[in-house]
């Protein structure tokens, strides 16, 4: 896990030495939380560089406010609301209409080809060539697992920033559904599309990788 | 919702909902009965499962050394 859960009171603390000046309190916070805010970062803006300007502001503005935090909603919490904010306004790929254009894609998150038509005896299950079969078992550190991993990150990058956003989020920082709707201002069930079709997507790649080399 | 039974193609529209466990009940035995007698499902289902596993290994970023320094910098700076 990238981010841990912290409880309450590790925030306390963490912030009264944040106020206190002391420089461990705030090493210790970077090097928590900075790789995550990266990867979320990077899902608005178009270079790593900028990435990196977003994430310094952030903490800058989270020194700047530090006296406010009033512990209302975790640290963590705090820190990825301002970076959204900061990342937005920088964001070349800036996101419009929130949640109205999410539930509008009627597609389907599989090919329709692999089922069976209407004028099938069992319409709309999967065709005989089509029927998936079980990923193979990848041991930590194995070649291939590695190689989906590999493939996994780059196929996340090229999801649409939404998607990327969301998956990014729950899937491989670990943010729960609540958290993740409320950084973003949609809804539970936009969210689930998002995520599902991110998903979606990425297993698709993983099964044609994997029968070609499998 | 349909109701009755489901097909192949509904359920992979709703693998996440039913991992997320935000399916109605309906919905949800309708999809643990498909799953029961079609293959193809239990391992569609399976190979969602790895791919969303395989996102949680993904290896954080490491954090750029000069990039560290400029934070702890500012932090500095505000200080």
């Amino acid at each position: 896990m990238i981010l841990m859960t912290r409880t309450a009171r590790d925030d306390v603390a963490l912030v009264a030495a944040l106020r206190a000046g002391e420089e461990s309190a705030f090493a210790e916070l970077v090097d928590l939380h900075t790789p995550a805010m990266l990867r979320v970062a990077r899902g608005y803006v178009r270079s790593h560089e900028i990435a990196e300007e977003v994430v310094q502001e952030t903490w800058i503005a989270l020194l700047k406010g530090i006296g406010s935090f009033e512990g209302r909603s975790s640290l963590r919490t705090w820190l990825f609301t301002i970076l959204i904010n900061i990342a937005k306004r920088r964001g070349v790929r800036e996101r419009r209409d929130a949640d109205v254009a999410v539930l509008a894609f009627t597609g389907g998150v599989v090919d329709p080809a692999r089922f069976r038509g209407s004028d099938d005896e069992y319409p709309g299950h999967w065709l005989p060539s089509e029927v998936p079969s079980p990923f193979p078992d990848t041991p930590e550190g194995s070649v291939l697992g590695d190689e989906l991993i590999a493939l996994a990150r780059r196929e996340l990058d090229k999801l649409p920033e939404r998607q990327r956003v969301v998956v990014t989020m729950r899937d491989m920082l670990g943010l729960d559904s609540s958290e993740v709707c409320e950084l973003l201002a949609i809804s539970v069930a936009n969210q689930r599309v998002l995520l599902h079709r991110g998903r979606s997507a990425v297993r698709q790649v993983l099964e044609d990788y994997l029968r070609e080399t499998t | 919702m349909t109701s009755g039974s489901m097909d192949c193609n509904e359920l992979v529209e709703l693998v996440t909902a039913y991992l997320d466990g935000s399916l109605a009940a309906e919905d949800r035995a309708r999809f643990d009965l498909h799953l029961l007698e079609c293959d193809g499902c239990e391992n569609y289902l399976q190979q969602f499962r790895v791919t969303v596993d395989t996102f949680g290994k993904i290896p954080p970023d490491a954090i750029d050394p000069a990039f560290r320094n400029r934070l702890m910098g500012a932090f500095r700076d505000w200080r």
